[in-house]
């Protein structure tokens, strides 16, 4: 089972208590996978229902695949301004 | 001339105003977004923006580039502090330079929304009383009607 680095920021990561974690996910691989494997971590419970993510610096759907290597980041809502 | 930032220090404004600014253009707009004392009815004493760098300055890149084929001849500059800002410091900074005056407003209005919508910065706010909270805005904070 391959296993994804993923970057949190601000709120997410007072919640995960890190700047990154490692999740478990399937071969193949979605966003919508990631995601569900960081609700099961300690602090997932503080996601909203569709949190977004960013794959290689650009915002991700959620049915779009993922592979390690790639850089992954869960995305708290944007404040900038 | 297009040019995007994320930036640590102080920003200059009037230096971003030179920057746009040519013996073609005959407008120049200058948007500043400044820490303010109060939000939600909380005095508020600062404010610390973080960001996702590398995104954030990839996506000021790619709002400035759709900015520059919406708003064809515009002079772009837009730059976005991180850190600890106080009261009335400049955390974003929008300047834009057209021969005519429409396109360099309405390129600064673009910008800005585009920027608040989609680029990977939050505030962490500091309230008077000592308390601190991450700036949600998908949250609407109900505030109680005073007589």
């Amino acid at each position: 089972m391959p296993h994804l680095e993923v970057l949190l920021f601000a709120s997410y990561a007072d919640a995960f208590g890190a700047s990154a974690v490692t999740v478990a996910v399937p071969e193949i691989a979605t966003v919508d996978d990631v995601v569900g494997a960081l609700r099961a971590l300690p602090g997932g419970g503080a996601l909203p229902a569709r949190p977004l993510v960013a794959v290689d610096r650009r915002y991700a759907p959620g049915p779009i695949p993922v592979r390690a290597g790639q850089e992954i980041a869960l995305i708290p809502p944007v404040a900038g301004g | 001339m297009i040019r995007t930032a994320v930036v640590d220090a102080a920003i200059d404004s009037a230096a971003l105003v030179r920057e746009v600014t040519s013996r073609a253009t005959g407008a120049t707009t200058l948007f500043l977004g400044t820490v303010r004392d109060v939000n939600e009815g909380r005095p508020v004493t600062g404010i610390e923006y973080s960001a996702y760098t590398a995104m954030a300055s990839d996506e000021l890149a790619r709002i400035a580039h759709e900015a520059s084929e919406q708003f064809d001849g515009i002079r772009l500059v837009v730059e976005h502090r991180v850190g600890t800002l106080g009261l009335t410091d400049v955390s974003v900074a929008i300047a834009v330079a057209h021969a005519r005056r429409a396109p360099a407003l309405d390129a600064s209005r673009f910008v800005i929304e585009e920027l608040k919508r989609r680029v990977p910065i939050w505030k962490r706010e500091h309230y008077a009383d000592g308390e601190w909270q991450w700036v949600d805005p998908t949250v609407t904070t109900q505030t109680v009607p005073t007589p």
